[in-house]
Parts: structure tokens; sequence; C-alpha cells
């Protein structure tokens, strides 16, 4: 359904944009409708800037990303509006994403002045009662209240609702639960899950490897804008095979193993290969990968699971993991 | 017993009235103890750690008494917990990767902050050196300005700085939030190697992951709108909690290797009271499913096991 192809992102930095900073690079994944695809980086992989493309809040530098076979840079004027209609985003900050002045249904206000316009009073308050329904929340408590006067779920709760008002096929959740309390975090991850049984197709941005393995079918894992492990979750969580996620992995705090713990069962030599610059880079040399030097390309170690790292050296591996 | 609370009663002075954020906390913790204190959201655990600290203007000093080493800490008295700042009692805080002066180098800053404290910023510069090593930084930060180091770099340094005078009690507040996880672990595992190596003899690390937690503390203390819900070593409060609101907020927690498909995890429906006017009896029992008719009268926080402590009628009542 939206399938990202070889999309790039740079930005020109530096006095008169003498400088190329590469946020995201060649990145190409596809989600499929009723499936979640989780993003995982650490901050400043360029996980935000691949789902803002997505939501064309910033343009593509290279490559493409199509909805259904059309292009989406292309969409310019009027066409926005209906792809908006599809494609809808809910961000980190529930408390920040809603104007204090007024009521928080206000959201939903604007989705009608914008896209229902002719819809009647009592249609539309039926339509809004069956999407608070959809995300389990009470429209007696949440709606003609301002935002201070909502939790930080229901607040994130009600701007999924007002997503699902236009009824999208893709739902960019950007980073939508890590301010969430863990009490409440669950429900909305809950929610999400169970989104996808209306066929909606969710890109889960998040830094947090539990929550992603969690909720999600297919797993990228980002690092500095490339993807360095992606497939499907079970393969990338059961056997991690790039440095990089290992590491990631090991350094995830879990309850009821700790850490050394992890880090003894992910030791265990992993198979040959040899190769790569990038690994020697990262993290033992601790310098920066050269731009311009050999990049790694995805390989597929087994079916849906591929590694952007062909130095599956096991002693390195054991190094670094 | 390094530090010994009891009975603390810190408000909150607003318009509406006063917020009981801490409403008669007991604990203690022993000499070369970790202990992590985790509680949603508004529930008193930074109030609790910055109130061992530094009462701020809105905070309101009801009753109760701290004890360190043997000493009592006049907490309401401003000036009076001068001595005890920073060379008894030292902070790691929230906002540390903002806690350096941006417009002083940091070599500059720390003699400034010691000098100001009677020190002679040469005679510390030697164990300075060392510590600096030991976190894994390079001496040469000191010449750099806090701009110029990243957000895991400048956590440590903060941490380096807060514990240069070998406090007793070190308070590190939320300070891995905000980290990426491979930074979160080293971050954590500095904090177990200041224990280790003398630097503070027992800490308090207040946050809301529990995971971190379990990694680093060796005990666990649960706090609940404002009271104590439980306390106990770490690994039973992650694998035999005992009071409801533990169990629940234990088992709503994913973890890799959990998945939607085959587990689905609970969140703890109903949110916490307002401590504006909270409720009298146990406060958790409007979202408790064991809630019965004892629970309108005040859970005592009692010792139901060596080391365990628990806040429920339906684990320390008559009929438990």
């Amino acid at each position: 359904m939206l399938s990202l192809n070889k999309v790039s992102k740079t930005y020109k930095i530096g006095t008169f944009g003498g400088q190329d900073l590469i946020a995201v690079r060649d990145v190409s994944f596809d989600i499929s409708p009723g499936e979640v695809v989780s993003l995982i980086g650490e901050s400043g992989s360029g996980k935000t800037t691949v789902g803002k493309m997505v939501l064309k809040l910033i343009s593509i530098s290279s490559g493409s990303i199509t909805l259904d076979g059309a292009d989406v840079a292309s969409i310019r004027g009027s066409a926005v509006k209906p792809y908006y209609r599809q494609v809808q985003g809910v961000f980190q900050d529930p408390f920040s994403s809603y104007n204090p002045i007024f009521k928080a249904d206000r959201v939903f206000e604007m989705i009608r002045s914008e896209y229902f316009a002719g819809m009647a009073r009592s249609e539309w308050s039926d339509k809004i009662d069956a999407v608070l329904r959809a995300v389990t929340l009470d429209p007696g408590q949440v709606l003609n209240k301002y935002p201070h006067q909502l939790s930080g779920g229901q607040l994130q709760r009600l701007l999924v609702a007002r997503a699902l008002l236009l009824d999208i096929k893709v739902l960019v959740a950007d980073e939508i639960i890590s301010m969430l309390d863990a009490s409440t975090r669950i429900d909305v991850l809950n929610l999400l899950a169970d989104l996808k049984s209306r066929g909606l197709g969710i890109l889960f941005i998040t830094h947090d490897l539990s929550l992603g393995n969690y909720i999600s079918e297919k797993t990228v894992i980002l690092r500095r804008g490339e993807v360095v492990e992606m497939g499907a979750t079970e393969k990338v969580f059961g056997r991690p095979t790039h440095p990089y996620t290992r590491l990631l992995l090991s350094s995830v705090p879990q309850l009821h193993k700790k850490w050394a713990t992890i880090e003894a069962e992910l030791a265990a030599p992993i198979g040959g290969g040899k190769g790569c610059l990038f690994h020697d880079a990262y993290p033992l040399a601790g310098r920066n990968p050269q731009p311009g030097s050999d990049e790694p390309t995805l390989v597929k170690i087994e079916d849906d699971h591929y590694v952007g790292c062909f130095d599956l050296d096991s002693e390195k591996v054991a190094r670094v993991a | 017993m390094s530090l010994q609370v009891s009975d603390l009663r810190v408000y909150y002075r607003t318009l509406a009235g006063d917020v009981k954020a801490l409403d008669g906390v007991t604990f203690s913790i022993a000499d070369k103890e970790i202990m992590g204190l985790a509680g949603e959201s508004g529930c008193g655990k930074s109030t609790l750690g910055n109130s061992l600290i530094r009462l701020d203007g809105r905070m309101k000093y009801v009753g109760g008494s701290v004890n360190l080493d043997g000493a009592e800490v006049p907490i309401w008295d401003d000036n009076d917990m001068v001595p005890f700042r920073f060379r008894e009692v030292s902070v790691v805080p929230q906002y540390a990767m903002s806690a350096m002066n941006p417009t002083r180098k940091i070599g500059k800053m720390v003699s400034e902050l010691t000098e100001s404290r009677g020190l002679r910023f040469r005679e510390i510069k030697e164990e300075l050196d060392r510590r600096i090593d030991l976190v894994g930084l390079d001496r040469d930060v000191l010449k750099r300005y806090p701009i110029e180091l990243s957000g895991g770099m400048k956590q440590r340094m903060v941490m380096v700085i807060s514990t240069l005078l070998d406090p007793s009690l070190l308070i590190a507040d939320e300070i891995t939030s905000a980290l990426d996880v491979s930074t979160q672990r080293a971050v954590a595992e500095t904090l177990v190697s200041f224990r280790d190596h003398g630097f503070v003899k027992s800490m308090m690390v207040i946050t809301h992951d529990i995971s971190i937690l379990y990694q680093i503390a060796d005990s666990i203390l649960i706090m609940y709108a404002g009271k104590l819900a439980e306390k106990a070593p770490t690994g039973t409060i992650i694998d035999k909690p005992r009071h409801p609101y533990t169990q629940m907020l234990v088992s709503s927690l994913p973890e890799v290797g959990v998945r939607y498909v085959n587990k689905k995890l609970a969140g703890i429906p109903g949110s916490p009271p307002s401590l504006l006017d909270p409720p009298t009896g146990c406060r958790f029992r409007a979202r408790c499913p064991f809630a019965f008719s004892k629970c309108l009268e005040e859970p005592p926080f009692v010792e139901v096991d060596t080391d365990h402590s628990v806040a429920c009628w339906k684990v320390s009542g008559p009929d438990a």
C-alpha cells in the first residue's frame, strides 16, 4: 500500500549551504494494510524524518514514496487534501498538540469544517461516538473538556480518534506513547494493535525496542539515517544479526534478565562472511563512518530478514555485542 | 542506616489549597544501598527527592524528620541546609543536561563551584581528573563548553561534579529518561560504579522506568498518590509483588520477547486521585480490583516479610 523506495533526505548546512547533512539515506520498505511496521532508532537516526516525509511535512531529496502506486511527492494543490484523508499522523507530546485555549474536541470540529462540511449534526455526532468507542473512550468523559482536564493517554487517544474520522489507510505514530505513564501506555499500544483489524497500516516510530517488538509485524532498525537491519519482527529480534542491533538489544533494560546475562546470550557466534568498513567504525573505534566510504547494502540472510552488514565475522561480533 | 525518613509530609501551596504531594512517608536506605523510587507521574517521587535537598518556594514542610548518618537534616530551613548540600546530600537533577553554565568552560565552572565551598580547585583537580577517566570522558572536557558535549557526556560530567565531595546520599532524578538506550545503559552503570568506588554511600534513583531499576537497584520503593505502596528488594518487587498496584504496574510493562499476538498486556484502568483533596482510606481503592470494605480505612505501611513492606489491607489485614 504505502511503499518507500530508496528515500533519502539531505539538508544543506553551513554557510551558503556548502555542506550536505544526510539525514536519511536510501530507506526502502513497504507497509501493507493491517500491518504495523516499527521504525526503531536512537536520537538522530532519522526515524522522525522518515515519518515527516510520509506525511508530506518535509520534501523528499531523492527516491520516492508511493501510496497505492501514486507518487506522494508530486501531490500538490487540491490533491493534497484527499491525500491527508488517507494518511494521518499522531505525535509525541499530547499536551502540546492541542491549543490550550480551546476545548480538546475542537480537533474534531476542524476535521468537520475541512472535510465534512455538508454533514448533518446528528450524523456527525454519531460518527464521533463511533470513533471514540473505537479508541475505548467514553464520549461523556472526554467531550466538552479542556486539554488540561484530560490525561495524556486520553488526549493521545483523542488524536487517534481524530485520525480515524477520515477513514485513513496509513497512520504515522511518532513516539506516541513515550510521554505516557506505564499504566496507561499499554492501553494506547493495545489500541494501535486493535486498529490493525480495521485494515489500517501503521508506521510506528519509536526508540523503545520492547514496544516495537510488542506490536509490530515488521521491524526496521535505523542508524544514522540508514537501515541496518529489517524484516519480520520475530526474526529481527529472534536472530539479531547486525552488530548495532545486537548492541541495542543488549542495552535495553529488561525485567527478569540482567544486562550481563543478555550480553552472554548475544555474544554467541553467528556465522561467516567478511569486509565491512561500517562495522569497524562502530562502536569500538568510536569514529563516524566516513561519508562516501563503501556502504554495505542490505543482504537477505533469510526469508523476510535483511541486514545491512556483511561482516558477520564471529570474533568481531562477539567483541561488539 | 544511612538515611532514615520518618512520616515526612511536604505539601505544595496552590490557590486552590494544599496539594498533598508527600503525605506521610517513612523508609530508610542502608549503607551501600541503591534504592529505586518508582511510580506514575504526579505520585510525589520527584517531590520526595527534591525535599531532601531543597524545598522550593511552593513547597511547604508540614511534618516528619530526615536523619542522615545519625544527624538530623533540617530540610525545613533553607539556610541550615547549606552545609549539607553537595557535601552530604547531592543531586543529579532531572535537567542535568542543561545544569551546567553555558557561558563557562566546564573546568572554570567546577573551579568556581568548589571555591564557593571554600575548597582549592588545584587540590581537587587530581581527583577530578581521575573520576573523569573513570566515567570514560576525556580530561580535555574541562576545557570545553557544555554545548560541545553530547547529552550522555553532559549527564556523566554532571554526575562527576555532583559526587566530587563524596556525599553520603546521592539523589538521581530521572537521569536516564532523555537518553538513548545505549547511553542510558552507560549512565546507569556509572551510577553503580560510583557506589562501588565509595564515592557515594547510598543512592536514591528516581525513575518511572522500572526495568532500569531492575538492572541497577538493590531495592525498589513504589509510590502511589503521595504515599508509599510497597518496598522490597528488587527481585521481590519484580517477581513476587504483593501490592495490587505493583502487581498491575509490573505486569503492564512490555518486554523484549513479549508480543501482542501471543500475550496481550493490560494497563491499569482509571487515573490517580487528585492530591488536592485525596480520598480517605486506601488511595488506590478506586482502581483496585480487590478493593473491599476495609479499604475505606487507611492501610498502614507494614513489614510483611523481611525487608518487604506493603500498604494494603489484603496483604496485611486480619483476613489476609
